[in-house]
C-alpha cells in the first residue's frame, strides 16, 4: 500500500512539524527547572527509584544521574564539567580542597530544613568547611575499625589483638594506605590523617606479617573469605559488618577499639555553577530526611545516616544501629583532606609493607 | 597508465597502490588513535610532576624513573613479577604444546572442532568470573578438597588459595589458549612426510620430537611466550584475588599509583621501565633462540 502526500496534506504536516520542532525547541528550557543532576557513586542512594518517583510526586522534580567510579573522576568531572551538576556526592576529605578551588557553593543551612536533625558532630565537621564557611550537607558515614569472628575473639577491645600470639596467620587486612597506616597511627595515638613517623608506621605494620593471611580489597571477597573460615581478626568496614551479620548470617562482631577507629563521612554538596540551586537544596533536604533514609536502610541497605532521628527510627534490633552509636562518633578520627606528597607518601609506605608481606 | 596485456577484465580507475592503501589505512588509523596516541600520552605524563588535569601547576621531571633506586623494596616485586611471567609461561609451553600437537595429529573433523571450542571457551568467559571460580575451586574446603575427600574422607587440605602458586593456576587458565592456538598454527603446518623420512631413517620419537618437531615448532611457541609473558608480568586482578599477601605484583603497584596514589606519572613511569626490562628480556632470548635454531 502507498500512501499519497498531496499538496495540502503536506503543508499540513509541514505545519505540524513547525509547530512540535517550535515546542520541542521550547519544552527543554521549561522543563530544565524542574530537572536536576547528580554526580554519585552508583547505586548509592540517590539513584533508587522509588526515592526519586516518590520526591518527583512531591515536588515535581525530576532527577537524573551522571555516576564517577573513583573520587578523583569526580573531583575532575566537577572541573571540566561546569554547569552538568546540581548535586555531588563528596567524600568529606575532598569537601574543603574542592571548595578551595572555587568549584562548590557554601550550604545555608536554613534552607535545609532537615540538617537541624544531623548530628552536630558530624554537621559541623571541619572536613565541610573551608574559609569559615560549611560547604556540605553530612548525609550517610561509617568506620573501618576491627571484624572479628564471634567464637574466637569476641571481647577484643586493643588494636594490639593483631599483633598477638592467638591471631598467627588469621588476619585480613583492608588494602588501602589510608586505613593501614590509620591504623597504626592510632595505636601510636597520633593523627589517622598525619602521623609523625612514616618509618614506624611501616615498621609496626611489617611486625604484622606472621599473622596477615590475606589482604582484601572487595566486600565480596571478605565475606567468601570469611565465610570459609580463613580468617577470624580482620580491618573491616562498619556498614559491610552489619550488612555480613543480615544477609550473610555471620558471626562476624563489628569493634570499636580502645584506640579508636577510623571514620568516613561522605556529603551532599552544590557545586557552584549548578543551573537549578534551589531545586538541589530541596533534594539535598529529602535525601537527610528520616522517611527515606529508614526505607533505604531497612529495604535495600546503606551506611549510618548522618541524621540523628533517622538513626532513632531504626528497628531496634537494626545491626547498622547496633552498630553506629553515636558515641563512637567520639572516638573517631575522620578521614581528612591531604596534600597530595603526603597521599604518596602513605601509599609508599603501605606498598613497601605488602612487598614485604609477600617476599 | 598502460592496459593490461593478458585477457583479464580490465579494471580502471585504481592502482594496486591505492587499494592497498585504502585496505591498511583503517586498520593503521585505529592503531594509532587507540594505541598510539595513549602510549604517548602516557610517555609525556610519566615526565610530569603530577597528571595535568584541572589547574595544577606541572612541570618537566625525570624523578620518576629513579623509581626503582628511592624505593629499593620494588626490585623484589619486579623479580617476582619476571618470575611470575616465566613460570606462567613456561607452563603453558609444557601443557599447550603437546596438546596443539595432539589436535593436529590425533583428531580430525567434528571431534577437532568440539576439542577446539573447549580449547576457546575460557577467552569467552568474563575474566572475574574465571578468578572467583578458582577461588571456590582452591580454598581450604572449597571443591577441590570436596573432591579428594569424596575418595579419601580424612584427606589433608590441599586448598592453596591465597599462595603464589594459585596465582600461576589463575593465569595459566587465563593464557593457555593462546599458546595452544599459535603452537597449533605452526604444528599443522609441519608436512607428516617428513616425520616419517626421519622415521624411516631409524629416528625414534623423542629424537623426531627434539630434532624436528620442537624447532618447527618453534615460531608458535614464541609467538605465544611474547603473547602470555608480557600481560602476564603487568597482571594485577589475578594476583590481588587469590594471591593474598603473595599477590604483590608490578601490576598491582603501577594499579595503586593510578587508583589510590592518583599518580598518573609515577604509575606510567613504573609501566614504561617494565616496557624496556621487557623488550631487553625478548632481545637477549631472540638471540639466543636464533643461535639455536639456524640448525644446518
Amino acid at each position: 500500500m502507498r500512501t499519497l502526500v498531496d499538496r495540502r496534506r503536506f503543508n499540513l504536516l509541514l505545519g505540524a512539524g513547525v509547530a512540535a520542532g517550535a515546542l520541542g525547541a521550547r519544552m527543554p528550557r521549561a522543563r530544565a527547572a524542574n530537572k536536576i543532576t547528580v554526580l554519585n557513586w552508583q547505586g548509592y542512594g540517590t539513584d533508587e527509584a522509588w526515592a526519586l518517583k516518590l520526591f518527583a510526586e512531591q515536588t515535581g522534580i525530576e532527577v537524573v544521574h551522571d555516576y564517577f567510579n573513583s573520587e578523583q573522576e569526580m573531583f575532575t568531572k566537577l572541573r571540566t564539567n561546569p554547569g552538568a551538576y546540581d548535586v555531588a556526592l563528596i567524600n568529606s576529605a575532598w569537601t574543603s580542597r574542592i571548595a578551595e578551588e572555587g568549584l562548590l557553593d557554601p550550604i545555608d543551612f536554613a534552607t535545609v530544613p532537615n540538617s537541624a536533625d544531623l548530628d552536630p558532630l558530624l554537621r559541623d565537621s571541619s572536613n565541610f568547611a573551608f574559609d569559615g564557611k560549611p560547604y556540605g550537607v553530612a548525609w550517610v558515614w561509617g568506620m573501618n575499625g576491627l571484624g572479628v569472628r564471634k567464637d574466637k575473639a569476641a571481647g577484643a577491645q586493643s588494636l594490639e589483638v593483631l599483633w598477638s600470639p592467638e591471631a598467627v596467620g588469621r588476619v585480613a587486612l583492608y588494602d588501602d594506605a589510608i586505613t593501614e597506616v590509620g591504623i597504626a597511627a592510632l595505636l601510636f595515638g597520633e593523627s589517622i590523617n598525619d602521623p609523625k613517623d612514616m618509618k614506624a608506621v611501616v615498621e609496626k605494620l611489617k611486625a604484622m606479617k606472621p599473622n596477615v593471611k590475606l589482604i582484601w580489597s572487595s566486600e565480596d571477597q571478605w565475606n567468601k573469605a570469611f565465610s570459609a573460615g580463613e580468617f577470624d581478626y580482620s580491618i573491616y568496614w562498619s556498614g559491610a559488618a552489619g550488612r555480613s551479620q543480615k544477609t550473610f548470617k555471620l558471626p562476624v562482631e563489628f569493634i570499636v577499639p580502645t584506640e579508636g577507629a577510623i571514620g568516613w563521612l561522605d556529603g551532599l554538596s552544590v557545586p557552584a555553577s549548578a543551573p537549578n540551586k534551589a531545586e538541589a537544596v530541596s533534594f539535598i533536604n529529602y535525601m537527610i530526611d528520616p522517611k527515606f533514609y529508614v526505607k533505604w536502610a531497612t529495604e535495600v541497605g546503606a551506611p549510618a545516616s548522618a541524621n540523628a532521628k533517622a538513626m532513632e527510627e531504626l528497628p531496634a534490633d537494626d545491626p547498622q544501629k547496633l552498630i553506629h552509636k553515636t558515641e563512637y562518633l567520639k572516638k573517631l578520627q575522620f578521614m581528612s583532606p591531604m596534600p597530595d606528597d603526603r597521599r604518596q607518601a602513605f601509599v609508599d609506605a603501605w606498598e613497601e609493607v605488602k612487598a614485604f608481606y609477600a617476599s | 597508465m598502460s592496459e593490461p596485456q593478458s585477457g583479464a577484465p580490465a579494471r580502471r580507475g585504481l592502482s594496486p597502490g591505492a587499494v592497498t592503501a585504502a585496505l591498511v589505512t583503517p586498520a593503521y588509523l585505529w592503531l594509532t588513535v587507540a594505541i598510539f596516541l595513549p602510549l604517548v600520552a602516557m610517555l609525556v605524563f610519566s615526565f610530569l610532576t603530577a597528571a595535568p588535569f584541572g589547574n595544577r601547576a606541572v612541570s618537566f621531571t625525570g624523578a620518576h624513573y629513579l623509581v626503582f633506586y628511592n624505593r629499593p623494596y620494588l626490585v623484589e616485586v619486579a623479580l617476582r613479577s619476571l618470575a611470575l611471567g616465566a613460570w606462567t609461561t613456561g607452563i603453558c609451553a609444557l601443557i599447550g604444546l603437546p596438546a596443539a600437537l595432539a589436535l593436529s595429529r590425533a583428531f580430525h573433523g567434528r571431534t577437532r572442532e568440539v576439542l577446539f571450542f573447549l580449547v576457546i571457551l575460557p577467552f569467552w568467559t568474563n575474566g572475574l568470573v574465571r578468578v572467583f571460580s578458582w577461588t571456590m575451586v582452591l580454598r581450604e574446603n572449597g571443591i577441590l578438597d570436596d573432591l579428594v575427600r569424596a575418595f579419601w574422607v580424612d584427606a589433608p587440605s590441599i586448598g592453596i588459595l591465597y599462595s603464589y602458586p594459585a596465582i600461576v593456576v589463575g593465569l595459566v587458565h587465563a593464557y593457555l589458549p593462546y599458546m595452544i592456538l599459535t603452537c597449533y598454527l605452526s604444528v599443522v603446518a609441519i608436512d607428516d612426510e617428513i616425520l616419517e623420512a626421519a622415521k624411516s631413517l631409524g629416528a625414534r620419537a623423542p629424537v623426531v620430537f627434539w630434532k624436528i618437531v620442537l624447532p618447527l615448532a618453534a615460531p608458535g611457541l614464541i609467538a605465544g611466550s611474547v603473547l602470555i609473558f608480557v600481560p602476564v608480568i603487568g597482571s594485577f586482578m589475578e594476583p590481588r584475588i587469590l594471591g593474598g599477601t603473595a599477590g604483590v605484583t608490578i601490576g598491582t603497584v603501577i594499579e595503586d599509583q593510578f587508583t589510590q596514589a592518583f599518580n598518573w606519572p609515577l604509575g606510567s613511569a613504573l609501566s614504561f621501565i617494565m616496557l624496556a626490562v621487557v623488550l631487553v628480556v625478548f632481545a637477549v632470548f631472540s638471540r639466543a633462540l636464533r643461535g639455536r635454531l639456524t640448525l644446518s
